[in-house]
């Protein structure tokens, strides 16, 4: 039972890679730079990357938890 | 004159004033001694440092320009967005490392970071010179937020000393709570500062859609070249690389600010900056908000209202939040939201200045002038270097054309970005050689305002020419690629030749230690 911690946290470094999605997501401009699918009178650019402030912080919060 | 703006706002600002000096008593510590001056004792908690990180971050600059971007040039205004998005994995991963380091051995600035982990006092001084010639337009260019917030409560419209004068008494608060209680003030007016922000701009996206129709309206006002990124033509990637390149440089060039290092390492433990990490794009949100404000000025047309015509033609796209202000809310709210522009300026300034202080005496007063100082001198060092900083800004804002501080500003973040491969790649490899990382900086600092210049300091963006191919990029980002193969390419020739390596004396396990788990 001893060495489960260091078990858990070297197994779990793969999270880190999960850090990488919003870089990917918001430099790739031409993939959002876009008029629809519109949101609640917002335009695909403006709401997309609104979304990806909670997306990111989610994204955040989930690596911190799982890498201990 | 609006007296009723005016009174909420002097209110306000003496709330904070108050604060300001009663914050020396705030978890007390001799404040004679720098650590507890300049960085409040290292003891500032999740919701303190959230505060203070916000603060700094989301600056009454940020509050009158990034809108002024949005309302002027459209949609590639926003890159504001997906960089204080992308900035928090950043901080998530690199940040916990400096705070450790900086822990043990306790180092107040990046360029006592730099100093330790190369051994070399000229690389660290070429780290803190570049800190500090970048934070001062930056201070400057707060004290315009401040500016045209009082500008529009009807004062120092005609310019003159007498439309100084409220800028002044605002700058003589600043200095003196700065004086007295160090990181401690603007730490605590941090708090009073955003509250009033969120207020205002969510009052703002709530009343003015509900005046315009809908979010609908607001897009549909707004003019198709503005309200996506033009399509780039043949040959060019337009402002498609422009846009990427904005905001993953202004990422990395974020956290090499002083201020923001000076927030960081004022934490209590690594855990403080990753729990920040995950929520501080509450304040992104907020600044995506705000940068559609620049479009509801628009839609509104606040430009041609006759009543904002005379502000318009001094402060020019500046005031088109202002503006919005003024149309959307009764006077007294009007006062609130001005207050919250007004003291979101001086949080920063005040931060800027302390960083700037912090730099000055360690990596130059203590390092080249008087290496016999005690701390008690080291301290008092910097509270008068804080002073003179400021004052520095002043004169800037009062005596020269507005348009110095903006492009010097520019200026300041391409060459910031210059002390990456020094401060961020030391974190990780000690690799790379000092020398070498010292002629890597000066290349891309040439390189850098070499390109601004091209477009006669108008832009940050850069047109690069590759093979008939035009990538217009930010010239921060395209300088510290020259800066890297410049470093890397040496260091291998350095270090081949075991020419001045420089002493380390930061061990591996430094980078990771915590006060939590230390005790």
């Amino acid at each position: 039972m001893t060495d489960a911690p260091t078990q858990s946290r070297s197994g779990s470094r793969a999270w880190y890679l999960l850090l990488v999605l919003p870089f990917i997501a918001l430099l790739w401009v031409p993939f959002y730079n876009r008029v629809e699918p519109t949101l609640g009178g917002f335009p695909f650019f403006y709401w997309y990357q609104f979304l990806w402030v909670f997306v990111t912080s989610g994204i955040i919060v989930l690596v911190h938890r799982m890498i201990g | 004159m609006n007296w009723t703006a005016l009174i909420v706002f002097i209110l306000l600002f003496g709330f904070i004033t108050v604060i300001g000096f009663v914050a020396a008593n705030w978890r007390r510590g001799d404040l004679d001694l720098l650590h507890e001056w300049g960085l409040a004792g290292r003891r500032l908690g999740t919701v303190v440092t959230w505060f203070l990180l916000g603060g700094d971050v989301y600056t009454a600059y940020t509050f009158v320009a990034v809108p002024a971007l949005v309302f002027g040039a459209g949609a590639i205004g926003f890159f504001a967005l997906p960089y204080t998005i992308i900035v928090y994995p950043l901080v998530f991963l690199i940040l916990p490392r400096m705070w450790s380091v900086a822990h043990t051995h306790n180092y107040i600035t990046a360029a006592d970071f730099v100093q330790g982990r190369y051994g070399s006092r000229w690389l660290a001084l070429a780290v803190a010179i570049t800190g500090i010639v970048a934070t001062m337009p930056y201070i400057a260019l707060q004290l315009l937020g401040l500016q045209v917030v009082i500008g529009a409560m009807g004062i120092g419209a005609g310019g003159g000393l007498a439309g100084d004068l409220p800028l002044i008494i605002a700058f003589v608060i600043l200095a003196a709570f700065t004086y007295t209680s160090g990181l401690r003030a603007p730490a605590m007016i941090a708090v009073v500062k955003d509250t009033l922000i969120y207020i205002t701009v969510i009052a703002l996206v709530i009343v003015v859609p509900i005046e315009l129709g809908g979010y609908d309206k607001i897009f549909a006002a707004v003019p198709p070249a503005k309200l996506l990124l033009p399509t780039p033509g043949p040959n060019t990637l337009g402002q498609y690389s422009a846009y990427a390149t904005l905001a993953l440089g202004s990422a990395f060039a974020l956290f090499l600010y002083p201020h923001t290092m000076t927030g960081v390492l004022s934490s209590s433990n690594r855990e403080v900056i990753r729990r920040n990490a995950a929520w501080l794009p509450a304040y992104s949100f907020l600044l995506g908000l705000l940068a559609l404000t620049g479009f509801m000025a628009l839609a509104l047309g606040v430009d041609k209202m006759p009543e904002f015509a005379p502000q318009f033609a001094q402060y020019k796209s500046n005031f088109a939040v202002p503006a919005l202000i003024l149309h959307a809310f009764p006077d007294w709210f009007a006062g609130v939201a001005f207050a919250a522009i007004g003291i979101g300026g001086l949080v920063p300034a005040a931060i800027m200045s302390i960083a700037a202080a912090n730099l000055f005496t360690r990596n130059i007063y203590l390092r080249f002038l008087k290496p016999d100082c005690t701390p008690r001198e080291e301290a008092r060092n910097a509270k008068i270097v804080s002073l003179v900083v400021k004052l520095g800004a002043l004169v800037f804002i009062i005596f020269l054309p507005l348009q110095y501080a903006i492009q010097l500003q520019l200026l300041g973040g391409i060459w910031i970005s210059q002390t990456i491969p020094a401060v961020i790649v030391g974190l990780y490899t000690r690799w790379l050689n000092p020398w070498a990382l010292l002629i890597g900086w000066a290349a891309g600092i040439v390189g850098g305002t070499a390109m601004a210049a091209s477009t006669k300091f108008q832009s940050a963006v850069f047109p690069l020419a590759i093979d008939g191919l035009t990538i217009p990029g930010y010239a921060a980002l395209y300088a510290l690629l020259l800066n890297f193969a410049v470093s890397i390419v040496l260091s291998a020739l350095f270090n081949a030749a075991k020419l001045g390596l420089g002493r380390d004396e930061t061990a591996a396990g430094d980078y990771r230690f915590d006060t939590a788990r230390a005790g």
